[in-house]
């Protein structure tokens, strides 16, 4: 005999609790946790413009900081005329990019490197227990509006590129950055959850992780045919980060990759993000479900 | 317990507080040995188009690229050594217990800083090195004089290091909250250290400048000691000169923190 519940002719009514803590379907959990991601965000917000000097300080030290990276290569262009065979105006647009989209990547999952912390401290106990997304949680932990400066710097240095580049600009092209600035932001963010995952297991090895995020937003701020083929193979096929910039770069630049590769994977960034999301997504599950309290 | 056991003994716990992260230590040379690889390339590719770029070679800017890596944590260019729990103690008021204890809150740190520096040495500096070493052509020496030579212009630099952070902290007696000067501290360190490039291949009047500054002490001073590309008794006089000038400076701007503190019965 089958229970009605069982049955299910009709949706058993669930209470308030309920409906958070067991949202229906994918869809349901999604919207849960951008809200909940919301408004710990908006939380985290308005308590940094309580201190509204400090915060300038802090986003201008930020947007600083970034900059130091692109005062390098204008050092470097103080020296040469070109870097592997790239001008200035080409090396900045592969920098702004590489920058911007890993901006994006780390305002919206920057603070997940302090996984490893709450790990370590306990902390992370209070996180099950709320009725909220634990990812949506711990990416909007200490949501820090200062990353912004990093986005403008790398938004600024994109703009001279575009401003000063030699390039006979198609629409396709124009409609490169976008994409690019995008799907970039995907690949990186997918990156940012792959390593908090990883910090479950390792969890004072947070720093492995910083040469997967800002290591690799380095390495794509220079041109490819600066790097060993071995490397390109890597970045390429196994952490496929050559898709931020890269491959679709070179294409707008009209420069053709180190590695024999057909022109239509300049194309495919946004599709190369959507892969990524899926081992990020897996490893979470599994570091979560790993994870077992230090107890006391 | 003499003065000088004292010492050696924060010294000690600064050396074995550090040691206890080993995993993090292990993650932390992974991080410097990927940037190292990534910063050789692009020297590689410089030095292809430019050699003699700043009168280096290019298996001596390799070489530069390497020992900057084992270096970065050991001057700590990046901060993150004491000055973050000094400034923690300004700010709770804990520095009050630490003026009454009868020992110098300069040298205590002091210390600490010099054996979290030995550490750092050790767990943090020689695996990049010696995987540079390994699959780059380095300019390194065989002369063991040389490398007690570097290892004097590392621990002068260390202590460069630690005066110019020790003011950084005490900036916070009069701001609180410290974190806006140590993140300037930091940019100016990663700028003027010659992390991001020598300081020997920035140009014109700016090259002057940096190499006159006292952040050329951390790595560039004990790279080209290392490599025999700078003038000895001239490199430790200019660091010696920087530790000595700002560790002064430091204890006045102390003995000036000091006097605020009792003036607000702290």
């Amino acid at each position: 005999m089958v229970s009605p519940a069982r049955n299910g002719t009709r949706p058993v009514e669930r209470g308030p609790a309920d409906a958070v803590w067991a949202p229906q379907g994918r869809y349901e959990q999604v919207r849960e946790g951008l809200r909940a991601y919301r408004m710990i965000a908006a939380m985290w917000i308005r308590s940094t413009m309580a201190y509204r000097a400090s915060f300038a300080m802090t986003a201008f030290g930020n947007f600083a900081a970034t900059a130091l990276d692109f005062a390098a290569i204008l050092l470097m262009f103080s020296q040469v005329d070109r870097l592997g065979g790239y001008s200035l105006p080409e090396v900045a647009f592969l920098y702004g990019v590489s920058g911007t989209a890993f901006g994006f990547a780390d305002l919206a999952f920057g603070s997940m490197d302090r996984l490893g912390r709450r790990v370590r401290d306990g902390t992370l106990d209070t996180l099950l227990v709320r009725p909220a997304p634990v990812l949506a949680q711990v990416a909007a932990d200490r949501f820090a509006l200062r990353r912004l400066g990093r986005i403008t710097q790398g938004l600024l240095v994109l703009g001279y590129a575009v401003a000063v580049l030699d390039v006979s600009w198609t629409p396709l092209k124009v409609l490169m950055i976008p994409l690019m600035l995008l799907s970039g932001g995907v690949i990186f963010a997918a990156v940012f959850v792959g390593g908090a995952a990883f910090q479950f297991v390792a969890q004072d090895a947070s720093e492995v992780q910083n040469s997967f995020t800002y290591g690799g937003s380095t390495l794509l701020q220079y041109p490819p045919t600066v790097f060993a083929t071995e490397l390109l193979r890597g970045v390429t096929f196994v952490f496929p980060i050559a898709f931020v910039n890269w491959l679709p770069a070179l294409y707008v630049l009209g420069r053709p990759y180190p590695l024999d590769l057909p022109t239509w994977v300049a194309f495919a960034p946004p599709l190369v993000a959507a892969v990524c999301c899926v081992p990020a997504g897996l490893a979470w599950r599994a570091g979560l479900r790993s994870y077992r309290s230090t107890g006391s | 317990m003499g003065t000088g056991r004292l010492y050696a003994a924060v010294a000690v716990g600064g050396f074995r507080r550090y040691a206890t992260y080993r995993i993090a230590t292990a993650a932390g040379v992974f991080t410097n040995t990927v940037f190292g690889l990534i910063l050789a390339y692009i020297f590689i590719a410089l030095w292809d188009d430019r050699p003699h770029l700043g009168g280096y070679d290019q298996a001596q800017a390799l070489s530069y690229v390497w020992l900057g890596q084992a270096l970065l944590m050991v001057v700590a260019v990046m901060g993150g050594g004491f000055e973050d729990e000094l400034i923690e103690r300004i700010r709770t008021g804990d520095i009050a217990i630490d003026l009454y204890r009868p020992a110098d809150l300069q040298l205590w740190w002091l210390a600490q800083d010099a054996g979290r520096a030995l550490f750092h040495l050790l767990g943090r500096g020689v695996v990049p090195l010696a995987f540079g070493a390994l699959f780059f052509d380095l300019a390194l020496p065989v002369d063991p004089l040389a490398w007690i030579a570097f290892l004097v212009a590392v621990a002068l630099g260390v202590v460069v290091s630690f005066a110019l952070r020790f003011l950084v902290a005490l900036c916070a007696f009069w701001l609180l909250d410290g974190a806006g000067v140590a993140q300037l501290a930091w940019i100016a360190g990663i700028f003027c250290s010659g992390m991001l490039l020598p300081l020997n291949v920035f140009p014109g009047v700016l090259g002057e400048v940096v190499r006159a500054l006292p952040w050329s002490s951390l790595i560039q001073a004990p790279v080209d000691v290392l490599l025999g590309t700078a003038d000895l008794p001239r490199t430790y006089l200019f660091q010696a000169a920087w530790a000595a000038a700002l560790l002064a400076a430091g204890r006045l701007v102390q003995s000036a923190a000091t006097r605020r503190v009792v003036v607000q019965g702290g």
